[in-house]
């Protein structure tokens, strides 16, 4: 197995508080990997360095092995590693075949096309459609996103990362905020996410957790605190101790 | 449906966005027939079509990309006197006077500096923007007023010769060649605007205003795109000075001045930011308040302006074509298709 993302030694200081700690992490092409940790763990900070929404204090980061530590956002993004946001950002006055018309184009490099209107490239269209269908949003493909429910919105965060055709794709929790009802919508797509994309899924969520992941990385206080199966990481007491409550281990 | 079916739908649905509508027809239509109706304010509606095209320009990049510009009057200022300095050197002959000559040299100018001062905008808050683009505006204005050998200062620029449009057509002192003139090249504008709004470049712009944050993660290059609506509108801006300048025969101070941009973004406001038709709409509906509100209180028509523009701002998102909009959505939902997502500002 090759290695897709790694980072060596990376951190990120807030003034004295240090949020990621001398992470040194290794993900490997079409990798299940979850993130867990508790409440302030930097997990979030985490996913916003690997996608350079944030930038390292030190340490380095590969994408197949190359050197992407001070690439933007958009050059990582452009070069495989597409994400999705704990928070929904998405184009709340477009629609969600608009956004994805969008998504595709940029990852054609015909986003900036001035002539041709939008919806004259067939291929285009039908792959949105396809996608949109995949991840059960063909009836709304047309309302304005900032009209459709909360779980619809989560499930499009995730369609446009796919748009990118990405062969990293960190997930910030998919399900959060997510009512009861659609969650196990979002439990399914995630599950049918095409296997040769390496996940990492940040998540609160045990049960999606110990139902996805094949190895899962713990991090307590910026630092990596642990990395195993999902069955080492359930049984192991200092987890149990640091994070995890009888609760959740009662599941595996 | 099958998938095929529904590309075949949707499609459909992206494309009708594009196609024009028959409201449009009839606008431009309308427009045209104004020539007849009022043969006494050309010069008035001429105006209107100018200051349209100068709103036009803001929408680009306000009411798409979502950047607060209070500078677009610079723009319209450079395009002014480029226009009218060839004008007068020229002395009524071609190359140098001639009208369309004269148009394309005002939008390179004016986009050559928009391209310029376009990287000042990139970053920052709206206020920074806002205060950014008054800046280089300020900064401007006051350059046409210190180059009095160039400009000719607070007097205006004198002796300003355009030579007939095409070699043919000779501005008249009713303003009738000026309409033409002026509804002409604003169409050829609106066109091009709405072609390059109305393919990918205008999606992504629209993107970048949605949520600067998610373009980027999808790869768009965000910097790209806002130097380029930035570019586009300054070099549009430019072809309205040069348009108001070769019309009047005529550049001033006032013609770069502060005010200009304002009433540009207020006429953008009170139209409706985000539907291309804004500006236009807006221009009318403005000008023609300024004109009858003047005659009945000719010191306080601002005032009752100003309720206007408060009332629209407060009450209806998007101007007097979000009304529409809210209205047609309300009374005829399936008049002209599902409610557009172009949003308002």
């Amino acid at each position: 197995m090759s290695i897709v993302l790694e980072t060596k030694n990376l951190s990120k200081a807030f003034g004295g508080l240090k949020a990621t700690d001398n992470v040194s992490f290794q993900l490997q092409a079409g990798a299940r990997h979850a993130l867990i940790g508790p409440n302030g763990a930097g997990k979030t900070t985490f996913v916003n360095l690997l996608s350079g929404v944030l930038q390292a204090s030190s340490g380095s980061i590969f994408l197949d092995g190359q050197d992407i530590t001070k690439w933007s956002v958009r050059r990582r993004a452009i070069s495989g590693l597409a994400r999705t946001f704990q928070i929904n950002q998405l184009f709340v006055d477009l629609t969600p075949l608009q956004t994805l018309m969008i998504a595709i184009a940029e990852r054609e490099s015909s986003g900036g096309h001035l002539l041709r209107p939008v919806g004259s490239r067939a291929d285009h269209v039908e792959e949105s459609v396809e996608l949109l269908t995949r991840l059960g949003l063909s009836d709304v493909m047309t309302q304005r996103v900032g009209s459709l429910p909360y779980g619809r919105q989560r499930l499009l965060e995730i369609a446009v990362a796919l748009a990118a055709r990405p062969r990293v794709l960190l997930l910030d929790e998919p399900a959060a905020g997510v009512p009861e009802s659609e969650r196990g919508q979002i439990l399914d797509v995630v599950d049918a996410l095409p296997k040769d994309v390496a996940l990492v899924l940040i998540e609160h969520d045990m049960d999606l957790v110990f139902r996805f992941a094949k190895s899962i990385s713990v991090l307590v206080n910026g630092a990596l605190f642990m990395e195993g199966t999902p069955s080492q990481i359930a049984n192991d007491p200092r987890v149990r101790q640091v994070y995890l409550g009888e609760e959740a281990i009662a599941h595996v | 449906m099958s998938t095929s079916e529904l590309t075949h739908d949707m499609q459909k649905t992206l494309l009708k966005g594009a196609r024009w509508q028959w409201p449009e027809i009839l606008f431009w239509l309308a427009l045209a027939s104004l020539y007849l109706l009022f043969p006494s304010k050309l010069s008035l509606l001429s105006e209107i079509l100018i200051l349209g095209l100068l709103a036009l320009s803001i929408d680009l990049v306000l009411g798409f990309a979502g950047v607060v510009t209070l500078g677009q009057g610079a723009f319209f200022g450079l395009g002014a006197y480029t226009a009218a300095l060839m004008g007068k050197w020229g002395m009524g002959t071609a190359p140098l006077s001639d009208p369309l000559i004269g148009l394309v040299c005002a939008a390179l100018v004016s986009g050559l500096v928009g391209f310029a001062t376009s990287f000042l905008v990139l970053r920052g808050s709206d206020l920074t923007r806002l205060m950014v683009t008054l800046g280089v505006a300020l900064m401007i204005e006051e350059l046409a007023n210190k180059l009095k050998w160039l400009t000719g200062g607070s007097d205006g620029l004198q002796g300003v010769l355009i030579a007939p449009i095409l070699g043919n057509w000779d501005f008249d002192i009713f303003g009738k060649v000026s309409f033409v003139y002026c509804y002409v090249v604003v169409f050829v504008m609106f066109v091009i605007a709405r072609q390059f709004m109305k393919a990918p470049f205008g999606l992504s712009l629209q993107a970048i205003k949605g949520n600067a944050l998610r373009a980027r993660a999808i790869g768009l290059p965000v910097n790209e795109r806002l130097v380029m609506v930035y570019t586009i509108a300054a070099m549009m801006a430019g072809v309205a000075g040069a348009l108001l300048a070769q019309t009047t025969q005529f550049a001033s101070l006032d013609m770069v001045a502060f005010h200009r941009s304002a009433d540009g973004l207020l006429i953008l406001i009170f139209g409706g930011a985000g539907y291309l038709y804004g500006g236009l709409i807006g221009a009318f509906v403005f000008r023609v308040m300024q004109d009858v509100l003047g005659n009945i209180t000719p010191q306080y028509w601002q005032f009752w302006l100003g309720i206007v523009l408060l009332l629209l701002v407060l009450f209806v998102r998007g101007g007097l074509l979000g009304l529409l909009r809210n209205m047609r959505d309300r009374y005829a939902p399936n008049l002209m298709g599902p409610p557009s997502s172009s949003g308002s500002a």
